[in-house]
């Protein structure tokens, strides 16, 4: 225990300790402590605005001018999907099925599109994928030719890198606000930030792809007399293709997200208007019904882009190639003619009446009613329970949240001096046990949960959490949370960020408790395994969006319904990793375990998930990513915190406030990934010394 | 082999210097190469190639033997300029390839060099047929011509009927047949071969081994072949040049490394040789037609093997040995053939 304390992370600790009781103590008398004093705020967004507006003003010709270049495209192909009989585009999008993937698919998408077409959403989703069709070529055009000059430049790739990084970090609603700005309302602002969203996966696997090119296949090419644009276009690029397709593959699946998002600014009758307005109806039969066109578009999209990016036909000669090709396009060119000369013939195939529609909305709501007044009281009593008892003490700390009316008692001392000597209790029991990261848990915890995120005063917060740096990555990244945090204090977001934390905090805590065993039971179960793995694909492929309204319907607006949406949005990587990472492990290790005579249990804490914990950790960095970025999608359905505070800066085109509130997330996001890279590498680094020193 | 007139040389290596990390700024050609070769490693250069010199005559096979990090394939990269040599020439057809153009040089590749990769190179999006008709559809070949000149490819490898499969569908010997057939498409006279069949089961490299001497029967081409694979050297070799930290410490035909290896380096590799397969009725023989008389006859070229076996079928004590084309060039006693066997062993025992 001594040698605990004498440690420098001993030492760092108490003095943090001391500081934070300090704080404490002084809060009730020295107000600014409590809370950051507004005359002390630094009003960077307002100068951002005023900057930008000048910015803006002087050039607003040369976006207004981008910005109808982006429309000609644009109208050009939604004016041409509209105008063709909608079983014309549905003969056609089965053929590219078909050749992506196989009949199987084709018939897939044929019941896709016949869904919107039968519901009447067919003029939204074709709108939509009007958007999606122009802004995919934009990305992969950019993507590529970025990601070629890295891959052949170091010095390029230098300045790329980070980008992505930043942009990955950076809230998809906080992309639409400087773009808003430029362009004005419009289709050209969704379409130009969704394809800036968009770039970067394409981006990252065109520098994959071309840099694992292996050197002989590129040396070969030279000795086979390849001149360099020989080289570049018949070499290089076809054996990167693979990686390259993956890139299109999730470039589009990232601009359909985008463009639903970039719905919000409306202006243009899409599906994810017809959602977000229905959404705010709560009509939400309604919105259950468009929000699964997105779901099926987003399903059909990516199955597509990724058949195509698979060669199937191995073993054909280039002449069978040529002719199985010529047979495709011609049976497409066939079947569509015939299509139109049907839709010529019938106008059913060209305008679907309406009074033929099939739109259960109504029969829908119904139902929800009837399932919500039937089980109103237990859906109640969920709520309140998780409110009351798991979300509350978390926000305000339980020295507010007991109260006779959300615990049923009012807190009485000897229940505050209890919990202050039970958790001293089993502090000092850890630090005995030499536990001395299980001690510094406890304290945390027990502070944490005390005070709650919003109830700590802020040098608190900031001494802990640089503190918890200092220890994991040393000073860099001590200093990078310092300053992050200290930059989100100065612009006035204390507050804010202080709720985002804590909804991500519980969001994240929740996905990763019930992922991480769904992952550990998947790693051990192969049906299991086969169960999550499309539940897991569609989750992750849906646009974000669309993951609100389930969770909307049953528990109506309220940071419960947020929750709830985070993490049936944050709990796919912990599955996925935690499953990954024990499904990989040294056999060797494993079975030796096995053989000194260890129970199931125990193999599976004491030496699966222990050498398992750096592939277990990269799972909890990807679920507080992923919570993040669900947070500011989860802000329409009311949530309060910076997401709650990038919709605002939205809605009144708040440039500067955007763009510090986005900024500030993204501080948020990578000081969760600093510090959590930087103990996986402490991990790492801890095992391999033992490896190598078994003394 | 000693008695063969030299060939005229077809390519020439004079000089040829490759340092990574770059050479230092006071290099000299004439100084003394392995001193300044340990000077710039002192400096934390990596010299790859210490002032490699050396002809190889038209129609020759020369292999360049080394241990894994000697420098053979950095050197054999210098040849074909696939990496920039640093100094020395580099001359085919007495010409400086190193002083070509970029676009010299692609011509150079398009008709007179062929190369063959360890790790096969072979482009995976493309069929067997696309991947040897590549160096010529880049060329602008037109396309039934570079097909039909592909198919004579591929039959002369023996992967008929393998025509359409992908790389990937190959086994390993199948897939460096594509390399080879590949790299013969655009009939070069020079053909560079980097451990052909070093990523190749022992038998399937035995078997390579035989094929690409047929090959070389008829074709007579020119080759630098790379190996790490003592054994495969002296069964290919028309003369080996054996590599140790970038520098050629030995050129010399099979039998003369066995029999009188430059160093300790080179004895080391040549104590592992079967020389009773390796060395022949020439190498041990007492030259001189004379004592000949009616002495039962063997040619020149038998293996010690093969010359035991004729001393035990005919009981004679002394055999003949017959050149082709001058007749008898002297005599073989059995003690001289026992005695070239066991000198190894006795070599070791007295080390
Ligand atoms: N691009 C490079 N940069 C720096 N050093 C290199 C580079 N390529 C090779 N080397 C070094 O040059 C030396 C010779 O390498 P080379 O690949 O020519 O060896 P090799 O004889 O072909 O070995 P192997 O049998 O393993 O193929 C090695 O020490 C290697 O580490
Ligand atoms: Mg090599």
């Amino acid at each position: 225990m001594r040698a605990a304390l004498a440690s420098r992370d001993g030492r760092l600790w108490l003095g943090v300790g001391a500081f934070c009781l300090l704080c404490f103590l002084l809060a009730p008398r020295v107000v600014w402590i409590g809370e950051y004093p507004d005359a002390l705020v630094i009003p960077f967004a307002s100068w951002i605005t005023t900057g930008m507006s000048a910015f803006v003003d002087s050039f607003r010709w040369l976006f207004r001018a981008l910005a109808a270049l982006v429309d000609v495209p644009l109208v050009g192909v939604r004016t041409a999907l509209q105008a063709t009989p909608w079983l014309v585009v549905m003969v056609l999008a089965c053929a590219l099925a078909w050749r992506a993937r196989g009949p199987g698919l084709a018939l897939l998408t044929a019941c896709a599109l016949g869904y919107m077409v039968v519901t009447g959403y067919w003029v939204q989703s074709m709108n939509t994928l009007a958007l999606v069709v122009v802004s995919v070529p934009l990305s992969v055009a950019v993507g590529f030719g970025m990601g070629v000059a890295a891959a052949y430049s170091e010095r390029v790739n230098r300045i790329v890198q980070p980008t992505l990084d930043f942009m990955q970090t950076i809230p998809a609603f906080a992309y639409l606000i400087p773009i808003l700005f430029l362009f004005g309302f419009g289709p050209a602002v969704g379409l130009i930030a969704s394809a800036i969203y968009a770039a970067p996966p394409m981006v990252r696997n065109t520098i994959l792809g071309l840099r694992s090119v292996p050197a002989g296949v590129r040396e070969s090419g030279v000795m086979s007399g390849c001149t360099p644009r020989q080289g570049f276009w018949q070499v290089e690029v076809p054996t990167a293709l693979p990686q390259i397709m993956v890139g299109v593959n999730q470039t589009t699946m990232a601009a359909l997200s985008m463009v639903i998002i970039a719905a919000i600014i409306g202006g243009f009758d899409d599906i994810g208007w017809e959602v977000l307005s229905t959404m705010r109806k709560a009509q939400f039969g309604q919105s259950l019904l468009a929000g699964l066109v997105i779901a099926l578009l987003a399903i059909v999209l990516d199955r597509i882009s990724f058949g195509l990016a698979r060669n199937r036909f191995a073993g054909e000669t280039p002449d069978e190639r040529a002719a199985r090709r010529q047979r495709t396009w011609a049976t497409a060119v066939a079947l569509a003619l015939g299509a139109l000369l049907l839709a010529m013939l019938f106008p059913v195939f060209d305008d679907y009446p309406r009074d033929l529609r099939v739109y259960p909305a109504g029969q829908l709501n119904e139902a929800v009613n009837w399932f919500l007044r039937h089980y109103s009281g237990a859906m109640d009593a969920l709520k309140n329970t998780v409110l009351f008892f798991g979300m509350l003490p978390f926000r305000i700390g339980l020295n507010q949240a007991v109260s006779p009316f959300t615990w049923g008692f009012a807190l009485e001392p000897w229940m505050t001096a209890a919990y202050g000597v039970a958790a001293a209790a089993l502090f000092l029991w850890l630090l005995w046990r030499g536990r001395a990261g299980g001690a510094l848990a406890v304290a945390l915890v027990a502070v944490l949960l005390w005070w709650g995120t919003t109830g700590l005063p802020w040098p608190v917060v900031i001494a802990a959490a640089t503190a918890l740096g200092f220890q994991t990555g040393g000073l860099r990244t001590a200093g990078f949370v310092a300053a992050s945090l200290i930059f989100v204090l100065v612009n006035g977001l204390w507050e804010p960020l202080m709720l985002s934390v804590y909804l991500c905090g519980i969001a994240v805590a929740i996905s990763f408790a019930i992922g991480g065993a769904l992952g550990v039971w998947a790693a051990h179960n192969d049906g299991v395994s086969a169960f999550l793995r499309p539940i897991n694909d569609t989750l992750q492929t849906m646009p974000q969006f669309v993951l609100l309204i389930p969770a909307l319907m049953l528990f109506k607006v309220g940071e419960f319904t947020a929750l709830l949406a985070i993490i049936s949005y944050a709990i796919v990587p912990p599955v996925r990793y935690v499953e990954h990472a024990l499904r990989n492990l040294p056999q060797g290790t494993v079975e030796a375990a096995r053989q000194m005579g260890c129970t199931p249990w125990q193999i599976l804490t004491q030496v699966k998930l222990p050498l398992a914990l750096p592939g277990i950790m990269l799972g909890l960095n990807q679920t507080i990513m992923y919570a993040l970025s669900m947070l500011v999608i989860a802000a329409l359905v009311g949530t309060q915190g910076l997401g709650q505070q990038v919709y605002l800066a939205l809605s009144q085109a708040d440039m500067g406030m955007g763009v510090v509130t986005g900024l500030s997330m993204a501080l948020l996001a990578m000081t969760a990934d600093r510090i959590l890279q930087a103990a996986s590498r402490r991990h790492q680094e801890k095992l391999a010394v033992g490896t190598a020193a078994p003394a | 082999m000693p008695e063969r007139e030299t060939p005229p040389a077809k390519l020439s290596c004079r000089h040829l210097w490759k340092v990574f990390g770059g050479l230092p700024t006071g290099f000299r050609a004439e100084a003394d190469a392995r001193e300044m070769a340990e000077a710039m490693r002192a400096e934390g250069r990596i010299p790859a190639v210490v002032d490699a010199n050396f002809d190889v005559g038209a129609g020759e096979i020369f292999v360049i033997m080394g241990l894994s990090g000697s420098g053979k394939s950095t050197l054999v990269r210098c040849l074909s300029r696939l990496i920039e040599a640093d100094a020395g020439e580099v001359l085919l057809d007495g010409q400086d390839i190193l002083k070509k153009s970029s676009r010299e040089l692609v011509e150079i590749r398009r008709h007179k060099m062929g190369m063959v990769f360890q790790d096969f190179g072979l482009l995976p999006h493309l069929s067997v047929l696309e991947n040897v008709a590549f160096p010529l559809k880049v060329q602008g070949m037109a396309e039934e011509a570079r097909r039909k000149r592909a198919q004579e490819m591929i039959e002369l490898v023996g992967l008929e009927g393998r025509e359409s499969a992908y790389p990937r569908q190959l086994s390993g010997g199948q897939q460096q047949r594509v390399g080879i057939a590949r790299s013969l498409a655009v009939e070069p006279d020079l053909w560079f071969l980097d451990e052909p069949f070093s990523a190749l089961d022992p038998l399937i490299r035995r078997q390579m081994q035989d094929e690409f001497l047929r090959l070389q029967r008829m074709l007579n081409k020119t080759i630098v072949f790379i190996t790490h694979d003592f054994m495969e050297a002296l069964k290919l070799a028309d003369r080996i040049a054996i590599m140790k930290d970038g520098e050629i410490v030995q050129i010399a035909p099979p039998a003369e490394i066995v029999l009188r290896p430059a160093d300790a380096y080179v004895a080391e590799f040549a104590s592992e040789a079967p020389l009773s397969r390796l060395l022949t009725a020439r190498d041990v023989m007492t030259p001189g037609a004379a004592a000949a008389g009616d002495l039962p006859k063997v040619p020149a070229g038998m293996t010690l093997d093969d010359v035991t076996a004729e001393f035990l079928r005919s009981g004679a004590e002394r055999l003949a040995v017959m050149d082709a084309e001058r007749g008898c060039v002297g005599t073989v006693a059995s003690e001289e053939v026992a005695r070239a066997v066991a000198r190894r062993d006795a070599d070791r025992e007295s080390a």
